[in-house]
């Protein structure tokens, strides 16, 4: 588990790139960062493995403050893979690989097994890679070498500062379903950094949504898309996002009340604004009433006919949301 | 033609001798140009805000005419192969510290972070990766350094340190025209020949991976 406490960055200039946040990161989960460029994503990520330090506030790994920790010991401890891959031009794929057991001080035989292994691991044959050079790999098979070269020390945690964004679309789905069958094997605690939110709702356990240095919001990708906590998320999300991850029939009344009429004053049949739109409809169809008065907090906020409730399916459509 | 040939073969003696006195300057120089322009060069990419500065005044040495520096240098040095050899170092230093720098810079940013990132220390980023990838570069500037050297040794007749200066200066005087050839025909082979070589470690130095 990765804990972050009050921590705080600002930089010389006096901008403030991380402002006071506090996070739990779990063990054996992918975490992804998003948010626009200068969020702080980066920023956040790299203090885990002392890239950068806190102005203020501490990191805590297993609840060990890092602090104290030797940085060039936790960052052997930590794999780490960059956004431009970063492979060594002038060294073979394996001694690429083999780079943190080496600086641990691995024996020959431990080392060049477990290339081998890993390259397997990411569907690379041993005995074709490992003696090419970087620069003869595709930057797919260049970004695989990359993410196991993270894991060859095995360590138990892995950043990855947006791994796949300098790929092409293909290879970027690729490496995004590749990662996440792997993570089911090596179940790593992966920080993952990254400003696409389609990457992140596929691959991430859980994701924390970043603004300005600070956090937004914290949930799974469902409850992400499900109950994002502000315009500014839902806009990140992206509205289109939301409706194509959600059914029709889940989606509830309150999140249409400006579509609806306030001005009602003959009889209603009631409904709970939680209510969804699917279950509306039922009531409406199998009530005596034409319209429905609308509950929140105990009382009447909207009533609908079913000429709204339809408005409100076709809002779907035009991806409006009330 | 035959009068050179006869001015070859009647002052080898002193002919091999002047060479070797130049090769002996020339490699000196160089040698002792990278010993202080390499550490300089990986130093002052270290503290990037000197670096100009420091480069800057190896260019103005690089602009004082060579007699002239040879000159400067005969009252407070005195005459002999240290003042020459100090010359010789000064007019080296340039290219080896521009290109040391140059080369280190220029290693791409993303390399030496991801190094940084799984815990490599200073030394073995400098060692292993922007060394490494920056020796092609430094290799062309001890290149350059070298056959620059070569030609200006020529020059250390005038401060009484010998090589093939001797020799062309001795023909100038005596209008000799044969014994000019005779010291101006090794001096362009020695440089044509060092630079060659120094193409060959280039080449062998340029890591492989870099080659594709």
């Amino acid at each position: 588990m990765i804990r972050f406490e009050n921590v705080t960055k600002r930089f010389p200039d006096g901008t403030e790139a991380l402002k006071d946040i506090s996070l739990v990161l779990p063990t054996h989960e992918l975490t992804a960062i998003i948010g626009p460029s200068g969020c702080g994503k980066t920023t956040l990520m790299k203090m885990i493995n002392k890239l950068e330090k806190p102005t203020a506030g501490s990191i805590y790994i297993d609840e060990k403050p890092i602090n104290g920790m030797d940085e060039v010991q936790l960052r052997r401890s930590i794999g780490y893979v960059i956004q431009r891959i970063g492979l060594f031009p002038h060294m073979t794929i394996s001694d690429n690989v083999a780079l943190v057991p080496k600086l641990l001080e691995w024996p020959k035989t431990k080392k060049e097994e477990r290339v081998r292994e890993l390259l397997e691991l990411v569907g690379l044959d041993p005995a074709i890679y490992m003696d090419r050079y970087p620069l003869e790999l595709s930057g797919g098979q260049q970004q695989r070498v990359g993410v196991v070269r993270a894991l060859a020390g095995d360590p138990n945690i892995v950043l990855m500062d947006e791994p796949f964004s300098a790929l092409d679309p293909i290879s970027r789905e690729q490496l995004q379903d590749e990662l996440r069958n792997l993570q089911q094997t090596i179940k790593k605690t992966i920080v993952f950094v990254t400003h696409d939110m389609d990457e992140a709702l596929k691959i991430a356990d859980s994701i924390i949504v970043m603004r300005g240095g600070q956090v937004e919001q914290t949930g799974t990708p469902q409850e992400l898309v499900d109950n994002p906590v502000n315009e500014f998320v839902r806009n990140f999300i992206g509205v289109e996002r939301i409706n194509q991850k959600r059914t029709f029939g889940e989606r509830k009344l309150l999140e249409f009340l400006g579509l609806f009429s306030t001005g009602w004053t003959g009889d209603a049949e009631k409904i709970s604004a939680d209510s969804t739109i699917e279950e509306a409809f039922f009531q409406l169809d199998g009530s005596s009433q034409d319209h429905l008065a609308i509950i929140q907090d105990g009382r009447i906020v909207a009533y609908a006919n079913d000429r709204d409730l339809l408005k409100a399916a076709l809002a779907k459509e035009t991806g409006v949301l009330a | 033609m035959s009068n050179f040939l006869d001015t070859l073969v009647s002052r080898q003696d002193m002919i091999i001798s002047a060479l070797l006195e130049h090769i002996y300057l020339s490699f000196v120089a160089v040698a002792i140009g990278i010993a202080i322009a390499l550490p300089l060069g990986i130093i002052i990419t270290r503290y990037r805000r000197y670096a100009e500065p420091i480069i800057g005044v190896t260019a103005v040495f690089q602009t004082i005419p060579s007699l002239a520096l040879f000159g400067f240098l005969v009252p407070i040095l005195g005459i002999g192969s240290p003042t020459a050899l100090i010359a010789l170092i000064i007019y080296a230093l340039l290219p080896i510290l521009r290109n040391t720098y140059a080369g280190i810079v220029g290693v791409d940013g993303s390399t030496i972070e991801a190094g940084r990132g799984m815990g490599m220390t200073r030394m073995q980023i400098l060692r292993q990766i922007e060394l490494p990838l920056a020796l092609p570069f430094i290799m062309a500037g001890v290149r350059t350094a070298t056959v620059l050297t070569v030609g200006i040794a020529t020059l250390a007749t005038f401060v009484g340190a010998g090589g093939l200066g001797d020799i062309i200066y001795r023909g100038l005087q005596s209008y000799n025209n044969s014994l000019v050839l005779a010291g101006a025909l090794p001096v362009a082979l020695l440089a044509i020949g060092f630079d060659q070589i120094l193409k060959w470690i280039e080449k062998r130095a340029t890591p492989k991976g870099l080659k594709t």
